[in-house]
């Protein structure tokens, strides 16, 4: 996995979408997960949204007609890498791909007063960093965006500290283990493959337990 | 916690799976049971070849295709060559990997959340996980059940393992007997309008109290099967005589003194008197109206004698706009009488809604409607169709006659699969088209780019079917005995 900044550090401009309840079916419509790679889904995030005509996968989708009232369409909030969003941000389908087009369309970190457990689970595991912040600061935060121009934030992941453009900074919380991961870059998989002789030590012991397991399927 | 003490069903699911616990609380959680499906295994799979890792116990892992499967004309193949492809490369990995699976033309293929119970591959006391978030359904059966992402799908296939956090407890008891025309279908729609769509986040939620005991397994698996929609990713209840029955002689449950072991352990699923929940939250089913979702979250929802909401009583600003949003994806105006919106397709079908008891109590309308002279779904419905949730209940079905059913009326009788749930396979709406649904989420395009999706039971999707609006089946089939 990417390490998330420079030495945890992120500076990135901000792109707001004022609506609750966004699902993983708007980050990313179904017809995009009939792909059997990792890649590609960044030109069809918020497909829906984002483009006057149906989209379809194999399009190019730079000959596309935009939706100019979505807010990834404005002018001002172009190369924006942070995206702010309101409640229960990612709710409804496992879909991985909506972190990989979120990812890969240039989103570094996600702020928002919550997110759905599975879409936030996912995200970790992309380097894409899901900063949960108290709903009164995002609603703050909203504001700015409209209000400010070039509005950016800056994440200090070591610290646990998003830093506003006037230099107040607000704490977040995250496990120990998911920021060693994004700081460090550190493969999940392999980290749980240390423990392999516990695992298959509980492993014997549950098959004897309840042998009815022991065939599995 | 010392294991004197009280424990909740989600304790004993939790403590019984912990390999070992970090510092900060995540656990290495050991996974009993593993279901593949096309869609978020391929990179997984992928992704394990890569990096020159094994699968480290086929034994668990249990492959289906179902979301991109064609639910007419199988024998032909998936016209789709990016489905098909996906299809071709789930029964590549499962070969390869020594993983059971039921292959799209075998009769026991469906959809995943159907035939794991169905199978007896789901069983008490389990961990069991999904690239899939309707997983949740798996915990009717006393499991610990959930949905996860493809990277995850890659842990567990490499280690047999995830790395989690334990979530809060909460406890939702029902009691009051579900009146005639309710299902568990409105049951769950009835919570999730009480608590929110992102009432259950960060929590497990266990369904208890009498009715949810009163309820079959069907309907048990209805109701969490939509837990994740009240945002929590797991859903359970308790192991009772029900989950026993259910499961005796399943093809792929415990037999013989194999049964008899699984039976003692299985007996002690429940929450202890005393437990402790983070949340609880009480609700009385003999209140219930059926249900029916309005807009584009499964939280918006009223009831069949009600009205579309007028985004103008509404005090919060951001849930004013977003039911206006909503009210204007979805074609309505405030205030409408629910029974006055007319319909172009029905589907009844999905993880949610296509076991037999909910065919049965789809025909049962149907039946209804003929018996008083109407034959045929109304003229102005484009598509009704029905998607039996496995070839085996399909083929159940139609030992019933439940098929002619349907079929002398005019729906379509389809092979087995998501379909218009999520509208992957050919199945889907055209924009504008608005569909009685009986799947689980009414997100804007969630059954075609423009389509407009209204949740409801099954008894209410073919009332719909027949009425050309919503009906209440209340008045339809008051003789129904609603067990679920």
């Amino acid at each position: 996995m990417e390490k998330f900044g420079q030495h945890g550090y992120y500076r990135g401009k901000v792109v707001p979408l004022d609506r609750d309840n966004v699902d993983t079916d708007a980050i990313i419509p179904k017809q995009f997960l009939k792909s059997i790679k990792r890649t590609g889904f960044g030109e069809n995030l918020f497909d829906e949204w984002r483009y006057l005509d149906q989209g379809e996968p194999g399009q190019d989708c730079s000959q596309r007609p935009l939706n100019p009232d979505f807010v990834l369409n404005q002018v001002r909030y172009q190369g924006a890498t942070i995206l702010l969003a309101r409640n229960n941000f990612g709710c409804g389908s496992s879909r991985e791909h909506a972190p990989w087009a979120l990812q890969q369309y240039g989103l570094r970190a996600l702020v928002a007063p919550s997110f759905a457990d599975i879409f936030f689970n996912n995200c970790y595991k992309n380097g894409l960093l899901p900063v949960v912040l108290d709903e009164a600061i995002v609603a703050h935060c909203f504001e700015q965006a409209a209000a400010i121009p070039d509005y950016h934030l800056s994440i200090d992941l070591a610290a646990q500290h998003v830093i506003d453009a006037d230099g107040t900074a607000y704490p977040f919380e995250i496990t120990a283990f998911r920021k060693d991961c994004l700081l460090q870059g550190l493969d999940e998989i392999g980290l749980t493959l240390r423990h392999q002789d516990e695992i298959a030590t509980y492993h014997s012991a549950r098959q004897a337990r309840h042998p009815w397991l022991a065939g599995g399927a | 916690m010392s294991s004197t003490q009280p424990r909740t069903l989600y304790d004993k699911l939790w403590d019984s799976h912990v390999v070992r616990v970090e510092d900060d609380g995540t656990a290495i959680l050991y996974i009993d049971r593993h279901f593949l499906n096309e869609v978020s295994s391929p990179q997984a799979f992928e992704g394990l070849r890569l990096s020159g890792r094994r699968v480290w116990h086929a034994a668990a892992a249990v492959g289906v295709s179902d979301h991109n499967v064609p639910t007419t004309a199988r024998a032909g193949g998936i016209a789709d060559p990016i489905s098909r492809l996906q299809v071709e490369t789930l029964d590549a990995n499962c070969d390869s990997n020594g993983i059971l699976q039921f292959k799209m033309n075998d009769q026991r293929q469906g959809i995943e959340h159907v035939v794991g119970p169905e199978q007896g591959l789901s069983l008490p006391g389990m961990t069991i996980v999904c690239g899939d978030s309707h997983t949740s359904t798996h915990g009717a059966f006393g499991a610990l059940a959930f949905g996860i992402g493809t990277s995850e799908v890659e842990h567990v296939l490499a280690t047999q393992t995830l790395l989690q956090k334990k979530s809060r407890a909460m406890q939702i008891r029902v009691h009051g007997a579900i009146p005639n025309g309710c299902y568990a279908k409105d049951l769950v729609l009835a919570l999730i309008g009480l608590i929110g769509t992102d009432g259950g986040t960060g929590y497990a939620i266990e369904f208890a109290g009498p009715t949810i005991a009163a309820l079959s397994m069907e309907g048990r698996m209805t109701v969490c099967n939509m837990a994740i929609e009240a945002g929590a990713r797991a859903g359970m209840v308790a192991v009772d005589e029900t989950t026993i029955a259910y499961l005796r002689d399943r093809p792929y449950a415990p037999s013989g003194a194999a049964w008899d072991a699984a039976l003692a352990d299985w007996r002690d699923l429940h929450s202890d008197a005393g437990a402790v929940f983070d949340r609880v939250v009480e609700f009385d089913a003999s209140t219930l109206v059926p249900q029916v979702s309005w807009g584009t979250s499964p939280e918006m929802v009223t009831t069949v004698d009600g009205t579309v909401p007028d985004p103008t009583a509404q005090p919060d600003p951001i849930k004013r706009a977003a039911q206006v949003r909503a009210l204007q994806y979805m074609g309505l105006e405030g205030g409408t009488p629910i029974q006055q919106i007319a319909l172009d397709k029905i589907f009844i079908g999905s993880c949610t809604n296509s076991r037999i008891e909910d065919l049965r109590a789809a025909a049962a309308v149907v039946r209804h409607y003929a018996a008083r002279g109407q034959a045929h779904i109304a003229a102005n419905i484009k598509l009704a169709m029905v998607v039996p949730g496995s070839g085996l209940v399909k083929a159940q079905a139609e030992r019933e006659g439940l098929d002619q059913v349907f079929l002398d009326a005019g729906f379509e009788w389809r092979d087995a699969g998501c379909s218009m749930c999520m509208a992957m396979n050919a199945d889907r709406l055209a924009p504008q088209e608005r569909c009685a649904s009986t799947s689980n989420r009414n997100f804007e395009g969630r059954q075609g780019a423009g389509g407009r999706t209204h949740l409801v039971s099954p008894a209410m999707a073919a009332a719909a079917a027949m009425a050309g609006h919503f009906a209440d089946v209340r008045g339809v089939a008051p003789s129904h005995a609603a067990r679920y």
